[in-house]
Order: structure tokens, then C-alpha cells, then sequence
């Protein structure tokens, strides 16, 4: 173990005994290869055994270990510490309420993920016996980037339409709404629609951009906004210019 | 053990401050004020255009007074940055791809700029400069 010392701030909240959360800063000697994350596990084994955070695969591929690293959305499991200067704050995820210290209530997320059905709405249904249902490789690169989100709300995190607006479904859910539209197997765009072209789902967005930039996985919410809003301005169009259209 | 979560309260004013990101993004929005401001200017030099060459005189000597000139120089400077911004976005609304092969952003961004010095061109020529 090097000899570095990096000071965490670590924002805390006993919802038992504190009125608001207040920050705690612990000295923590760091190896040369740690990520925050287990900086943050340091502590919880030696320093103090009551500091609550979700993590799990440690390789960027859960998303339960989001937080506020210096003021920007980040996995705590991807975030080097030589990367960051020696006195770190940490913070749970901004926009969601904090159930306790570094983690946040998750359920509006969950729910509004629900809403846009973001599974396979198949022409007809098939038993596994009938076998799969194919696709060209030129088909799934068309959406392939959408099915790299890890659902780690980073982008809800860094969303100000979000942080304003609590009915915004939000980059996640309407990225993921996307990816089963722009899917060849997939037929379930209108039964999205209610929900992924309501003012509270795409519209909501005005293209910030920042649910893009802080994507540990380079997914593209933001792209996947406007594609969306092209689509169903399209949709309306021809519902409006073409009789019987819409059932 | 009780459930009592904390809700962080959020600036309604000055919460686009808190990133840099956030203000590239107002000063993108921010700029069409100028852009609407300028087109209020085209609007009234057509109604003072229509009013007789003494109305029009005075339109192009107010032209050409210096607060004039410092809002028009305030004008182009954000209706490049708004144009350049929205240009720089358009791979992600309008991605392109042939088979497997995704058309590169600089070529879909390449290709507005280029429409755009057409067009310009077209209306120089039309006006006969
Ligand atoms: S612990 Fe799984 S993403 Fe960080």
C-alpha cells in the first residue's frame, strides 16, 4: 500500500437520529490501483462499520454503486483514485431522495422503467420449442449501444429536466423504450407510445445533453430523446394526413 | 426501523450554475433571444421598407449607429454559436446508417455546413451580390 492519504467527505444521513444529512470526512491510506469505491469499502471495514452504500460486481456492470464524486455522477467502482485529487467528496445520487447516507430511494426509477415496457413485445408469441426469433447482425447494430445501459441512473443523477420536473420518465426508461423500438423483433411501439410520447416522457427533454456525457457505458440518452421525437412527430403527422390510420 | 428519506432541495434559479455543462446548455438556449431580436430588426427594416425610400434611409442611418452596431456584432457572434451547437447535435437526432455501417458524425455535420454555405450562396446570388 502506497502512503498516499486521500481525505473523503463522505455525506451522511441516520434517518433516525438526523434532521439533515452532514458531511464526515475520513483519512484513508490508498494503494496506487484503488478505485473510491474501495476507498469507501476501506472504511466500512476499519473505520467505521455503520456507513451504508450499495455495490456489488465491482467491474462496472451491476450499477448499484453510483454517487456524486466531487459534484459529477460516477461509479464509485470506476473511478480511479490517481485520477482524482486528495481530497475527495462523496455524495449520493443527486435528484433522488437519500434513504440513508450514500443510498438513495431507487423506486421512481423502477417504476417509470416499468412503465415503458422495456422487454420484446412480439408479432405473435413463440414457445422456446418453436426456436428464436432471428436477426441480422446490420439489424441489432441499430440499437445494439441502447442494450449497454446497466440501469445505474448516472443520467437521472445528472438530468435537470429531472431534477425539476419529478413526472419526466427520464434518459434511462425512454433510451431503453427506444432500444425495443428500433428492435426487428419487436412491434410494441404504440403500446410505448402513451407513455415514451406523452409531455412527460420525451417531451419533457430540451437536449441538455448531460445524460450522455456521464454515461459510464457510452450510451446515448439524449440521442435516443430526439430519434424518438422525430418518430412520433412523424406518427402524427400521418395520423393527421392519412385517413383510417389510427384505429 | 423507520423510513424517513431525505429530499435535497433543488435551486429553481441557480442551479444551472452548478456545472459547466449546464451553462454551455443556457447559453445555447439564451442565444435565440438574440437570434428572435434580429429577426425583429429584418421585420421592422421591411415594414420601414415598405413606408418609402425616406423611412428606409432612416432605417439604414439608425443601422448604423454604434449600439447599432455592438448588438448586431452580439447577434452574429450568438447565432454562430447557436448555429454551430445545433449543427454539432445533428448526428445524434439524425443518425445514418448503410447496413451495418454507421455514416460517421463529421459527414452528417459536414453535410449541414455545406447546405448552408449553398443556401447562403443561393440567396447572394438571388440578391445580386
Ligand atoms: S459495483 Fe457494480 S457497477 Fe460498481
Amino acid at each position: 500500500m502506497s502512503n498516499r492519504i486521500v481525505e473523503l467527505e463522505i455525506l451522511r444521513y441516520n434517518p433516525e437520529t438526523d434532521e439533515e444529512p452532514k458531511f464526515q470526512t475520513f483519512s484513508v491510506p490508498c494503494a496506487e490501483d484503488w478505485v473510491v469505491l474501495d476507498a469507501i469499502n476501506y472504511i466500512k471495514d476499519e473505520l467505521d462499520r455503520t456507513l451504508s452504500y450499495r455495490w456489488s460486481c465491482h467491474m462496472a456492470v451491476c450499477g448499484s454503486c453510483g454517487m456524486m464524486i466531487n459534484g459529477e455522477p460516477m461509479l464509485s467502482c470506476k473511478s480511479f483514485l490517481r485520477d482524482l485529487p486528495d481530497r475527495i467528496r462523496v455524495e449520493p445520487l443527486t435528484n433522488f431522495p437519500i434513504e440513508r447516507d450514500l443510498v438513495v430511494v431507487m423506486d421512481d426509477f423502477m417504476d417509470k422503467l416499468d412503465s415503458v415496457k422495456p422487454f420484446l413485445i412480439p408479432r405473435e408469441e413463440k414457445t422456446v420449442d418453436e426456436g428464436e426469433f432471428l436477426q441480422t447482425p446490420a439489424q441489432l447494430s441499430k440499437f445494439k449501444q441502447y442494450t449497454l445501459c446497466i440501469n445505474c441512473t448516472l443520467c437521472y443523477a445528472a438530468c435537470p429536466q429531472y431534477a425539476h420536473n419529478e413526472g419526466f420518465v427520464g434518459p434511462a426508461a425512454l433510451a431503453l423504450a427506444h432500444r425495443y423500438n428500433l428492435d426487428s423483433r419487436d412491434v410494441g411501439r404504440s403500446a410505448r407510445a402513451d407513455v415514451v410520447a406523452s409531455n412527460a416522457g420525451i417531451w419533457e427533454c430540451s437536449f441538455v445533453g448531460a445524460c450522455s456525457e456521464v454515461c459510464p457505458h457510452g450510451v446515448d440518452p439524449a440521442a435516443a430523446i430526439q430519434q424518438t421525437k422525430i418518430a412520433s412527430s412523424v406518427d402524427y403527422f400521418r395520423d393527421m394526413l392519412i385517413p383510417g390510420r389510427r384505429s | 426501523m423507520s423510513r424517513r428519506p431525505y429530499i435535497r432541495p433543488v435551486s429553481k434559479v441557480s442551479w444551472w450554475l452548478s456545472q459547466p455543462r449546464y451553462i454551455r446548455y443556457m447559453a445555447r438556449e439564451a442565444s435565440c433571444i438574440f437570434i428572435g431580436a434580429y429577426s425583429g430588426v429584418l421585420v421592422v427594416g421591411l415594414i420601414r421598407l415598405s413606408q418609402g425610400a425616406a423611412a428606409w434611409g432612416a432605417f439604414l442611418e439608425t443601422l448604423q449607429s454604434p449600439v447599432s452596431i455592438a448588438f448586431h456584432l452580439f447577434a452574429l457572434a450568438f447565432a454562430l454559436y447557436h448555429t454551430t451547437t445545433w449543427f454539432n447535435v445533428t448526428p445524434k437526432a439524425m443518425p445514418l446508417q448503410f447496413g451495418q455501417t454507421p455514416v460517421p458524425g463529421g459527414a452528417i455535420i459536414g453535410a449541414h455546413y455545406l447546405g448552408w454555405i449553398l443556401v447562403s450562396g443561393l440567396i447572394l446570388f438571388l440578391v445580386g451580390v
